[in-house]
């Protein structure tokens, strides 16, 4: 009923440590193994995604140096640097 | 870096079920179509597509698209319509213009998140969410997972996590077993959903399905590490890597209002051929009320003929649209939100996550809009479109009117749009 491909790996940098991820993930998937939260709320709480489809923004992070991209709607590619510090 | 000049005779906003039926059946038609969606990857929510994995019935739509030359604009989120034939479109690239002469909006829908204690805590998710994550790449096998909520995604999420290889601890849905008995008599003379029903079921063989179950709080320092589920009137702690709880679904209707669209009940209004009371605007699938993914291919298939002027073709798909409404209808009874899960906040439970405000600070106010200024509840990026939803089940408080941009958009797009809303479009 579905077309398997075949994936592979690639590596991206979340907050300066190397993660691999399969082809197709994305960022947040990323921050997710590299064990970090996305954000800090307001009051400083560690936040990880909600809606996992653009809605909720938790995600959001610095990715290529653009701040504020949702990391749920944003796919790895190789080298890609994240940080998760505003 | 500005592009401006897509000119369409129909553009489709969103492309899921609803959508890509109606870029399909328009460029069918002979129509140059567009369709313009948020997300990397064609197919919605629902037929999101995993790492490699595309599922059949989004092939069969791609394909349907490519060979009817339908454009499309992935990874490009509307923002505002300035003009009536103009929606503009963020992409990472720059601003995106986009013209057309009939629009069709399939901008789907979300899902409805009740606050309860410790809810902020990571790995708490949205039920559709987790799949999502998932799909995204996220590898759960070995996880334990409880999925909580209402509605019948609860059962086709923890189907497919279990199929990942996670251990479900346990399904908790809200309603009571009387609701889904009645509910499971509405299935019958819809064989699709009793096969699916029943596929479902032995999926999750030997999994924990609790009703009348609901969240009260979660726990852990700093990432989830067990959930407190009601039980009668006690509670039961479960441990667990990840919670997926979603109440439901919202329509996003955001943009059919920005663009004057009238709402009724929270829902996009809309006659039988789909248009909105706004001519040449039509909009199908869940803003126009939660009926699920096949109601969603039928309006999405009405609105593309409609929009290219084949009334004739679009009423040959009226009477399956009935009958598959009146399945929503009985969804809507089934899980109908049940009273006490207004009272699972404790006063220092964070509502608005955007900007930390809590249950104890929102209580005082009588509407959303005395709330949003004097708290700055959805005041944030996410413009509401959580704690709203929440607020109205909370406090029945109201929504409002809503102005552009539709998204936070960055304030180039922003200053960009302002010195061009006057200009013409170049085609």
């Amino acid at each position: 009923m579905s077309e398997q491909i075949v994936s592979e790996q690639i590596t991206v940098v979340v907050n300066g440590a190397s993660v691999v991820v399969p082809i197709g993930a994305t960022i947040a998937v990323a921050m997710a193994l590299a064990g970090v939260p996305c954000r800090r709320s307001a009051s400083g709480e560690p936040r990880g995604p909600l809606c996992a489809m653009g809605i909720c923004f938790e995600c959001r992070a610095r990715i290529d140096g653009v701040p504020h991209r949702r990391s749920c709607q944003t796919l790895c590619s190789a080298g890609m640097q994240v940080s998760t510090d505003d | 870096m500005i592009r401006v000049g897509k000119q369409f005779d129909v553009l489709v906003v969103g492309a899921g079920p609803a959508g890509l039926a109606a870029a399909a059946c328009a460029s069918e038609q002979g129509a140059r179509v567009g369709i313009v969606d948020d997300n990397p990857q064609l197919g919605g929510q629902i037929w999101r597509t995993g790492l490699g994995d595309v599922g059949a019935e989004l092939a069969d739509w791609s394909r349907r698209l490519i060979s009817g030359g339908v454009e499309i604009l992935s990874g490009a989120r509307v923002f505002d319509g300035p003009r009536p034939d103009i929606v503009r479109a963020e992409t990472d690239q720059g601003l995106l213009a986009i013209g057309y002469r009939k629009l069709v909006l399939a901008t789907g829908a979300r899902e409805r998140f009740l606050p309860f204690p410790r809810w902020t805590l990571p790995n708490v998710m949205g039920a559709g969410a987790l799949q999502a994550f998932v799909k995204s790449g996220f590898p759960i096998a070995g996880k334990r997972v409880v999925v909580a909520g209402t509605g019948p995604l609860l059962l086709a999420v923890a189907a497919y996590l279990r199929g990942k290889g996670a251990e479900i601890a346990m399904i908790c849905e809200q309603a009571s077993r009387a609701s889904l008995a009645t509910f499971s008599l509405s299935l019958l003379g819809h064989r699709q959903k009793i096969a699916q029903g029943l596929s479902l079921r032995k999926e999750l063989a030997g999994v924990p399905f609790r009703t009348s179950c609901w969240p009260i709080a979660a726990a852990g320092n700093g990432v989830l590490k067990a959930v407190l589920i009601s039980k009668g009137a006690n509670f039961q702690k479960i441990d667990c890597d990840f919670l997926a709880c979603g109440f439901h679904l919202v329509p996003n209707t955001e943009l059919p209002a920005l663009l004057g669209c009238r709402l009724r009940d929270g829902f996009v209004e809309v006659d039988r051929l789909q248009q909105t009371s706004m001519p040449g605007v039509y909009c199908a699938g869940e803003p126009t009320g939660i009926g699920g993914v096949e109601l969603s291919v039928v309006e999405g298939q009405v609105a593309g003929l409609a929009a290219v002027g084949r009334e004739d073709a679009a009423e040959r798909l009226f009477g399956e649209g009935r009958k598959l409404r009146k399945f929503a209808h009985a969804l809507e009874r089934a899980f109908a939100l049940r009273p006490e899960l207004k009272s699972t906040c404790l006063p220092e439970t964070i509502v608005c996550r955007c900007e930390d405000v809590t249950y104890a600070r929102l209580k005082p106010y009588s509407s959303w809009r005395a709330a949003k200024l004097q708290s700055r509840c959805g005041m944030g990026p996410c413009q509401g479109r959580v704690c709203g939803p929440a607020t109205e089940f909370l406090f029945g408080w109201a929504q409002d009117s809503v102005r552009p941009p539709v998204f936070p958009t960055r304030i180039e797009s922003l200053v960009v749009s302002a010195s061009e809303a006057e200009q013409p479009i170049v085609h």
